[in-house]
């Protein structure tokens, strides 16, 4: 059973409707209990950074999920759910990130011919190998919606990047965790892949 | 870099493809999950829904079949039409919309952008534009679909759309809508180059050079269209193709 974490975040429905779509056995819930029962959990998000804090306190959100990415389970954020594994953000300073990494998420600058947000299809570059892009061919396009972005102090968790108006840290992957900051729910066919190389994972390991 | 996207947009007439679209083995041509089924297929970046549905009792229908879409395809999509209301925003957002479209409210009642886009984000609230060209310097923005002239400037309001919080502007020329003799390029440019929120170009595209304008001299985010689209005069896949061959970044 994976968990997708509800704290009231915009993209809840869209990922379980692609979980759904490839046969994942899923729910949406806040319940500590059932996260920490889970085969795997999903950290959804979209908004702002200290909206997002404040709810996963405000529910009491925060042990339940440090407990859960400490058990060594499959774990994956998506967009804030990335942004959220960090310490914090320039887009709401003093709010307190889960600090599972290193790092400080930074406003994406606007340059003359680049657009804020960031948002549309771009390609990634692969930085390591990692299992989310199995049967993906390197460069593939994704679909970003953000305005702040992952400039890892530690590149060895970055598995892939993507230019814009900085090169953004596209997704990280260390041990039991997986975080994107594209929307594999909203890249076609490719997002779908990985999400079945995701449950796939949760299964085989 | 960030791919140039191309948008196809059906037009729904109480939960139905209107005009209807002859893709081979469409099981039902005017079934809207059928035809975003098969964009998404053909290489749709995005797709915009267009609820032209005249009475307000056949809403619901809207909402139903937007659910039906977000569980069948996983690529972004726009839903625009008759929306008045943060209330009706939150229902087609709740449904699975990606983004809602707001037209003639958006002029007539312009604090309903800045409400919109404080509520949900910027990034979801798209204000379509429907510009006649007056003189040789000028358009102006029309609503109503076309029929009542608003008299505004169409680069001041999509300045002030901006402000509001509009997190995009889908620019259609009435002038050449449906008459496939290209974009009107001219204020697509000085509206791309006025904003900083990406611009969507749509009336008049009727070949692939039409696209690549679009692109490269006005400086457009995406392309829309329609019937082009719906009865194959123009594949997707090839345009993409194309496109790419003249150096424009596409999702391939």
């Amino acid at each position: 059973m994976v968990t997708i974490i509800d704290y009231n975040a915009g993209n809840l429905a869209s990922v379980y409707n692609a979980l759904q779509f490839i046969g994942c056995d899923c729910r949406i819930s806040n319940n500590p209990d059932d996260i920490i029962a889970s085969d795997a959990v999903i950290l959804p998000g979209v908004g702002a950074y200290a909206h997002a804090v404040d709810s996963i306190d405000r529910l009491g959100l925060r042990k339940p999920v440090l407990d859960f990415i400490n058990s060594g389970k499959p774990f994956l954020g998506i967009c804030l759910g990335l942004q959220l594994l960090f310490e914090g953000s320039f887009e709401s300073p003093g709010a307190k990130g889960l600090g599972i990494f290193n790092g400080t998420i930074k406003k994406i600058p606007k340059l003359s011919d680049f657009k804020v947000p960031h948002m549309g299809w771009n390609s990634l570059s692969f930085n390591k190998d990692c299992y989310l892009f199995d049967n993906i061919n390197n460069n593939p396009y994704v679909y970003f919606v953000h305005s702040f972005y992952l400039d890892s102090p530690d590149k060895s968790i970055v598995s892939s990047q993507s230019d814009y108006s900085v090169t953004i840290d596209a997704s990280v992957y260390k041990d039991n965790i997986c975080a994107t900051q594209f929307h594999p729910e909203k890249s076609g066919d490719l997002g779908i892949q990985m999400l079945k190389n995701f449950s796939i994972y949760i299964t085989k390991g | 870099m960030l791919a140039k996207r191309i948008i196809p947009c059906l037009d729904i007439k109480d939960g139905r493809v209107v005009k209807g679209t002859n893709f081979v083995n469409l099981v039902d041509a005017g079934d809207p999950v059928e035809a975003a089924k098969a964009y998404n297929k053909l290489g749709a970046d995005e797709l915009v829904l267009l609820d032209i549905t005249a009475t307000n009792d056949k809403r619901d229908t809207m909402v139903d079949l937007v659910e039906a879409v977000a569980k069948n395809i996983f690529i972004p999509f726009t839903v625009g039409g008759g929306i008045k209301t943060v209330g009706e925003i939150n229902k087609i957002l709740r449904a699975g919309a990606d983004k809602i479209s707001i037209n003639s409210p958006a002029v007539t009642n312009p604090d309903f952008i800045n409400e919109a886009s404080k509520v949900f984000g910027s990034q979801c609230v798209v204000v379509a534009i429907d510009v006649k060209k007056k003189d040789s310097d000028n358009w102006e923005v029309y609503i109503n679909g076309g029929r009542i002239n608003t008299y505004l400037d169409a680069v001041k309001w999509a300045k002030e759309v901006e402000e509001r919080g509009a997190g995009e502007i889908l620019l259609t020329s009435m002038d050449r809508d449906g008459v496939k003799n290209g974009y009107d390029l001219e204020i697509t440019k000085k509206i791309a180059d006025s904003v900083s929120i990406p611009v969507i170009a749509s009336g008049g595209a009727g070949k692939l050079e039409d696209f690549y304008d679009a692109f490269t001299y006005a400086n457009a985010s995406a392309a829309l269209a329609a019937s082009l689209f719906h009865f194959n005069i123009i594949e997707i896949q090839k345009l993409k193709e194309y496109l790419k061959q003249r150096g424009i970044s596409v999702r391939l």
